[in-house]
């Protein structure tokens, strides 16, 4: 056996040279994800820990900054026309993907008409509104809607927006995706790291610092800080918020926080089958009291150190589109026994599908403690998040503590959750009025008149309450304190511009 | 030999059929829907139907497999769901990464535990069987991810000697080869070095009662070749079956260990694709294991008889 041979022989010399520790070169950076990123094409694509490989990887249309606008990146600039049918992008010039194929007009054109032709593609509802994409001059591309689509920039700052390189669409994508990013692909193993080296021709090379970046998965985050803090790692996302503390009394680690885009709430099966008969599912005035049972403030004091922030509406507050004159919900017992005993059910029990991981356990028995106070008897069915999902889908359940990560665009965070048949309306809650507004908030361009939308469905919603929110969770990175010029956004990515090791 | 092996190989055929059907009913019935795990949040039923067709999964269960059986037959173990990646070629990354680790973990519970094992025989009943037994016994309910976890926060973190977490083959840089899988190797290996000790040293106490071993003595040998010659040769018969099984046993049973350390094994392979119901996955590293237990056991069967002469006619 060659393995073992090799292995004992040269163990003493092992063990001295065990004792140095190498460190790693400066010019590379090793980030630790939280779980392992699907397929690396972007047209596939699902997992938000995908995006952040595939914001080194891949340049996009447009980006959004901190402040959540849109910032020009392979389009300089863009004009809505036609009655909001017309969307015409001005492209950069000198582009290059890693191929060394030219980016221009055309291929635009080719990405969209793959996104929306591939047989797997997962950007097809969000592009749906493309009608056509004209190529008006090399540098200049214009996407003909069918319907005015506000929601649509959102979309191509994302994943829809990636550029591939033409030339590679005729081999499968996901094992050696071909972009214009600032890193190419050099290798992935599964469940383990994706490493990217430095690509010489970018763009904009000078803002980026480093010769190669590496993703490891690593799923547990005790786990992840402690390869922080013995040095196998530069950066890692989603530090768990027990650990923000500890981490911040370390000198050598720094800890950086945004609020994230997403929610985290209660789904009540309003009209999913027959499960949904329920005091809850059937009276909305049991929803306000078990809404109003609940402190959102000692919640996320009590589970998340204070970090998340408490909230009764779908969008951040950094959002232009939160509603200023509805803050968190305060507790008032009082009030929620009042409505139980107006609908006649001053003492009822429930059950909450909950996913399996401690902190949602924890979250739970939490409201679990809150609601029996106010009369309400939560029982808790934990599983496993396939079995959950499952459920959830298929109606069997009276509601379920979940929520979701966040789009950029308010849209994403509302419409297909409330509107009926909406794709993953799982409550099928249904209201023609809330989906006459958020209809409309679609179609046209200008904040305020969306705005204006927003906040008609939004008071609504919350009388109807299908799903009581309860907080907005924080994004947490943790680094090494030499890591200097990262800025954290809301949509939780790790942008690599002018990040350097010092 | 040589007829054994074939008559072994052959009756393993119906044995590995029977594991593909079990897998593969086993998977259809966890509750979950691969394509909707899949999708995550993306989930349009719309789309997900499609990709139920374009993935088979709108066929009744016999016939999707014997879709796979099909694949099989053509050498196509299928593909993960997720990313897309051959299967082979998963198997391929992971399963010589958990060899090393389990090779590196089988030494290191052997280097431990026949030596204890036969000198808790030898001093039976003395102080030093006692702390062997003690040894052992913490050995097998020190929980292996709890043990890793303590070790990368004291080894790694606070003495910063080794790192806390990779992995190097042994062919590509021996050196840190050794340094990553030292710690994991330890953790795997500490368990088993007391499951070993504690057969070792109950083969021993078989073995040193009979009476060759009292000839052996009376014709003068001195006592550690009676023990070490005579009486641990025999003894090891049963330790060998044992090993093999461990070191099957360590192929998919490292989970934990390579969890914790994040080594990108086979266990971790197998137990990812379980979460997101990655059939594909599972169904072809179910498959593998299966091949390679059966593979084990029959070079346990040949080492029996390399070790014990009397087999060598059966």
């Amino acid at each position: 056996m060659p393995t073992l041979a090799r292995l004992t022989r040269g163990l003493p010399a092992l063990a001295v040279a065990a004792l140095f520790a190498l460190p790693a070169s400066a010019a590379e950076i090793r980030i630790g994800l939280q779980e392992d990123p699907d397929i690396l094409d972007p047209h596939e694509a699902r997992t938000f820990v995908g995006r952040i490989v595939f914001n080194a990887l891949c340049d996009k249309l447009i980006d959004t900054n901190e402040k959540l606008e849109f910032v020009p990146r392979l389009a300089t600039s863009w004009t809505v026309s036609d009655e909001g049918k017309t969307l015409t992008f001005k492209l950069r010039a000198g582009v290059k993907f890693h191929d060394g194929t030219p980016f221009d007009a055309a291929a635009v054109k080719a990405n969209m008409e793959r996104a929306k032709d591939l047989k797997t593609s997962r950007r097809k509802s969000e592009i749906a509104s493309i009608a056509s994409v004209e190529v008006v001059d090399p540098l200049t591309v214009a996407f003909k809607l069918s319907k005015p689509d506000a929601p649509l920039l959102a979309q191509l700052s994302d994943r829809a927006g990636m550029m591939l390189s033409p030339a590679s669409f005729d081999k499968p994508v996901g094992p050696k995706p071909i972009c214009s990013g600032p890193y190419t692909f050099v290798e992935r193993v599964q469940n383990d790291r994706i490493v990217l080296e430095r690509f010489a021709d970018h763009w904009e090379k000078d803002k980026y610092h480093f010769d190669k970046v590496t993703f490891r998965t690593i799923p547990d985050s005790t786990v992840r800080l402690a390869n922080l803090r013995s040095g196998q790692l530069d950066m890692l996302e989603r530090l768990a918020a027990s650990d923000v503390k500890s981490a911040k009394g370390d000198k050598s680690l720094k800890v950086d926080s945004v609020v994230g885009l997403g929610y985290q709430g209660i789904s009540v099966n309003i009209n999913n089958g027959a499960r949904a008969d329920t005091p809850l599912g059937k009276d909305k005035r049991v929803r306000q009291a078990l809404s109003l049972s609940i402190d959102r403030e000692a919640l996320t004091q009590v589970v998340f150190e204070g970090l998340f922030e408490p909230t009764g509406q779908p969008f951040p507050s950094t959002s232009p589109y939160y509603d200023k004159s509805f803050p968190a919900p305060k507790r008032d017992v009082a009030k929620a026994k009042a409505l139980l005993k107006e609908a006649g059910v001053e003492k009822f029990s429930f059950e909450m599908q909950v996913a399996n991981s401690p902190v949602d356990q924890q979250v739970a028995q939490v409201i679990q403690a809150m609601a029996s106070e106010a009369g309400i008897d939560i029982k808790l069915r934990s599983s496993e998040f396939a079995t959950m999902l499952k459920s959830q889908t298929a109606g069997d359940f009276q509601a379920t503590r979940v929520g979701w990560s966040g789009r950029v665009d308010p849209d994403g965070n509302l419409h297909q959750f409330v509107t009926t048949g909406g794709g993953i309306n799982d409550t099928k809650y249904s209201n023609p009025a809330v989906d006459k507004e958020l209809n409309a908030s679609r179609v046209v361009y200008e904040t305020a008149a969306r705005k204006a939308h927003f906040d008609a469905a939004g008071k609504i919603l919350r009388e109807d309450l299908p799903i009581i929110y309860l907080y907005l969770p924080a994004w947490i990175w943790a680094s090494s304190a030499k890591l200097d010029g990262f800025v954290p956004n809301p949509d939780g990515m790790i942008r690599l511009a002018n990040v350097k090791l010092k | 030999m040589w007829s054994l092996i074939l008559r072994r190989l052959l009756v393993a055929i119906p044995t590995i059929f029977l594991v593909m059907v079990f897998v593969f009913i086993l998977q259809r019935m966890l509750p979950g829907d691969p394509l909707l795990v899949m999708a995550g949040e993306e989930r349009d039923p719309a789309v997900l139907e499609e990709l139920r067709k374009l993935y088979g999964f709108d066929r009744s269960v016999p016939v999707q497999f014997l879709y796979w059986l099909r694949e099989i037959a053509s050498g196509n173990f299928g593909s993960s769901l997720r990313t897309g990646a051959p299967v082979t070629e998963l198997i391929g990354q992971t399963l010589p990464v958990t060899i090393q680790l389990a090779v590196a973990s089988l030494i290191i519970a052997l280097l431990i535990g026949i030596p204890t094992g036969v000198l808790a025989a030898v001093k039976k009943g003395t102080w030093l069987d006692y702390v062997a037994n003690a040894i052992s016994l913490s050995g097998l309910s020190i929980p292996n991810f709890w043990l890793g976890i303590i070790l990368i926060l004291f080894v790694s973190v606070n003495l910063r000697w080794l790192p806390a977490s990779g992995f190097v083959s042994v062919f590509d840089d021996p050196a840190e080869a050794f340094r990553t899988t030292i710690m994991p190797a330890f953790v795997l290996g500490s368990g088993l070095a007391a499951t070993l000790m504690r057969h070792t040293r109950s083969a021993m106490l078989e073995v040193l009662r009979l009476d060759y071993v009292r000839t052996a003595r009376a014709k003068g040998l001195l006592e550690p070749a009676v023990v070490l010659k005579h009486a641990l040769r025999n003894a090891l018969v049963p330790i060998v079956t044992l090993s093999t099984l461990l070191f099957g046993q360590l192929l998919a049973g490292a989970v934990l260990t390579e969890q914790v350390f994040t080594i990108p094994g086979f266990g971790k392979l197998i137990v990812d694709a379980v979460f997101n119901r990655d059939y594909g996955v599972v169904q072809g590293v179910v498959l593998c294991t299966a091949i390679a237990f059966i593979l084990m056991n029959l070079v346990a069967d040949v080492l029996y008889i390399v070790i014990n002469p009397r087999l060598r006619t059966a």
